[in-house]
């Protein structure tokens, strides 16, 4: 069946909860054109079997947040052809990176009964700080029609289809009625990429902004609506620092929101 | 034009023993009766579509009987606001116009094209059916007759295959405005609020000294048709005059106004106008303006290849002159800023849209202003251009 001459896919995890990976494993019937496909390497969520490298494309799921994953990240980058990062983890440190803006030795204390044993970076940061990357899919966690379109689009020899758009352009396309405009409820959607379906405003909540900025956010325009409906400087830095908190257009309101709860 | 279908002597249609009203004729249905309106829509065989309150607003949607209807309801309207509000009485259509608007229903948000099938070394392509079922548009406000008119022009221009089929298939039940919301403006662009044609039936709702009924005018064949078996009666001149006033409370009550002299050249003649960036330091170029616009008709086409390579679907969905994507070319966008995003939407719709159509592109409806989440306001945005030290006195392109 000539199974070596499809491309070899391996999935990787580092600091997640592996609901990104799970992502492919929901895509069922898909998941099966996609086993036609790709020679299936290493997936350790979905089989046991393990093969080496190297590997034509390479899903990562998950931030980089021990001195044991900045050496696994590089080998795996050293095996792959293509290297796609998958989710907000991977791609912009995810929840966990919420200890760069404390103190991770105190957390440690905290937690810990033995806290010495407890090896860990000060910092949760994306793949892309580490290794080159060559797509990333963002989502918290991403949508299982980008994840194929992106692996269909490997498979073609073509860019990936995944719109940099706002939210609002989904909201709307879906007929929704606009949570701000109508409810006056806070909503991230028009500084928060495009790929959920805008689900949140679907069920009239405001978007928490899953998919990290889209590509012309204007937070600045957006941070006075929210304190209008009744977001004080701390709920804004709090609504900014969620799971894309380091993406550079959050971080930089997440800090401005900060600035101003404690002058 | 002649389109009278009935009327005194022998014609065409004699063969039918029902008299039916004719062309510009006025009646008067008793809003008691309304329900069987949409009974006679139904036995025609039409789907009618109109005003339902979902979601905290009043959107368009499946009306299947008259409580479907946003009965004793109205909107509150500002700019980046909307709020529902119960009337004081019990009117059918006593809110202006929502969210939605009726390009929806011909010319869908996302859309499968085609889809293209392997066969050997070529391929099959196999059409798209378009879902044949005739569908009456309930409550049409003038301007948005107008705005239908305006789609009709660029699809019809464009020459849309998917489009014309379904607006054949369209009735079109226009409802007269009997008050104007705060982000209204049809006066200015003189698309309303009177219902002036484009329609096949059109009601005004008249609550006056206890009384409730609909004016009924008879715009085409097609509307008269629906008449058949409504219960009418011929309308007297104090009915008339009471349905005229009400449009004319409508027309006095203009939220906004727009002063659109000479607005063409005052746009084109303006690209460095200061106000652009003023606007852009607010606007979130989240596309909301042009998503609501009735008259907005920009869209992408995307290719849904499947796995196996075997067949692959060719999609469109609405797209908006505020995403970066849109005017990308090699991976770049041609319109990097959302200063520029804003220019080009406002000097299409308000200016170009002559070059291209010969007519304005914005029919006064509000909704870009309303449903805007940070409440720009595109009459204040013109009006500050006016005034604006611009690129020169009177907006002269400068030397
Ligand atoms: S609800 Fe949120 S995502 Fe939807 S249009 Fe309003 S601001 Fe945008
Ligand atoms: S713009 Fe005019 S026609 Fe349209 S809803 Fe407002 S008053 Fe009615
Ligand atoms: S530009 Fe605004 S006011 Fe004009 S037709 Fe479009 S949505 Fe209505
Ligand atoms: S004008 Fe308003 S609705 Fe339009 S893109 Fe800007 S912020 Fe969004």
């Amino acid at each position: 069946m000539g199974a070596s001459a499809r491309p070899r896919l391996g999935v990787f995890k580092f600091a997640s909860c592996d609901g990104c990976q799970l992502t492919l494993l929901d895509c069922e019937d898909d998941l099966l054109a996609v086993a036609e496909r790709v020679e299936i390497a290493d997936f350790r969520e979905a089989s046991s079997a393990v093969l080496e490298g190297p590997f034509d494309l390479a899903l990562v799921e998950g931030s980089i947040t021990t001195p044991a994953e900045l050496a696994r990240i590089a080998e795996i980058r050293a095996q792959s052809k293509t290297l796609v990062t998958i989710g907000a983890c991977a791609t912009a440190g995810g929840i966990q990176a919420l200890r760069n803006f404390g103190d991770v030795r105190e957390f440690a204390r905290v937690v810990y009964a033995r806290p010495e044993f407890i090896q860990t970076l000060a910092t949760s940061t994306p793949i892309r700080d580490h290794v080159p990357v060559d797509f990333e899919l963002r989502g918290c966690p991403i949508d299982k029609g980008q994840l194929l379109e992106v692996i269909s689009a490997f498979l073609g020899g073509r860019a990936p289809n995944v719109p940099t758009e706002s939210v609002c352009i989904e909201c709307k396309r879906r007929g929704h009625v606009c949570v701000v405009v109508a409810h006056g409820t806070p909503c991230l959607g028009p500084v928060t990429q495009s790929g959920c379906g805008a689900i949140c405003p679907g069920f009239h909540r405001g978007c928490y902004g899953c998919f990290g900025p889209q590509d012309t956010p204007n937070t600045g325009a957006l941070v006075p609506k929210l304190s209008e409906l009744g977001m004080d400087p701390s709920a804004v830095m709090r609504v900014f620092r969620t799971f894309n908190a380091l993406a550079p257009a959050f971080r930089a309101a997440g800090d401005a929101a900060e600035k101003e709860s404690s002058p | 034009m002649s389109g009278r279908s009935s009327g005194p002597g022998p014609g065409p249609s004699a063969a039918s023993s029902v008299e039916r009203p004719a062309l510009g004729s006025r009646h008067v249905l008793e809003r008691t009766e309304f329900p069987s309106l949409l009974r006679s829509l139904r036995t025609a065989g039409y789907r009618t579509v109109g005003p339902t309150i979902r979601d905290g607003a009043i959107v368009y949607g499946e009306i299947r009987q008259e409580s479907d209807l946003p009965i004793g309801w109205t909107d509150r309207q500002e700019a980046g606001r909307y709020r529902l509000e119960q009337r004081a009485d019990a009117a059918l259509f006593g809110y202006n116009v929502g969210p939605h608007s009726w390009k929806k229903y011909l010319f869908p948000s996302r859309e499968r094209l085609f889809t293209a099938v392997r066969d050997g070394r070529s391929f099959v392509v196999q059409p798209e059916p378009v879902d044949p079922t005739p569908l009456a548009f309930l409550g049409v406000r003038a301007c948005e007759l107008a705005a239908l008119g305006v789609s009709d022009r660029v699809f019809g221009k464009a020459g849309d295959p998917s489009y014309a089929e379904r607006r054949t298939r369209t009735l079109r039940i226009a409802v007269q405005c009997g008050q104007a919301g705060a982000t209204c403006f049809c006066v200015s662009m003189k698309t309303g609020p009177a219902v002036t044609g484009g329609h096949d039936l059109s009601l005004t709702e008249v609550l006056h000294e206890g009384r409730h009924y609909f004016l009924v005018e008879v715009g085409s064949e097609s509307g008269a048709r629906i008449l058949d078996g409504v219960p009418l009666r011929p309308a007297t001149e104090d009915e008339f005059r009471s349905a005229v006033a009400s449009v004319g409370r409508a027309a006095a009550s203009m939220g906004r106004t727009m002063d659109t002299n000479g607005l063409r050249d005052l746009l084109v003649l303006n690209p460095e106008n200061p106000r652009w960036e003023i606007v852009a330091r607010r606007c979130l170029s989240c596309t909301n303006c042009t998503m609501a616009c009735p008259t907005c008709f920009c869209q992408t086409t995307e290719e849904v290849p499947d796995l196996s390579a075997e067949k692959s679907e060719r999609w469109r969905r609405w797209d908006s002159c505020f995403n970066s994507g849109f005017t990308a070319v090699h991976g770049t966008s041609v319109r990097s800023t959302t200063q520029s995003r804003y220019r080009q939407w406002l000097t299409h719709k308000l200016g170009t849209w002559y070059d291209q159509f010969g007519e304005s592109g914005c029919v006064g409806c509000g909704r870009c202003i309303t449903w805007c989440p940070v409440g720009i306001d595109l009459t204040e945005e013109v009006a500050a251009v006016r005034t604006a030290p611009g690129d020169a006195p009177g907006g002269r392109v400068a030397p």
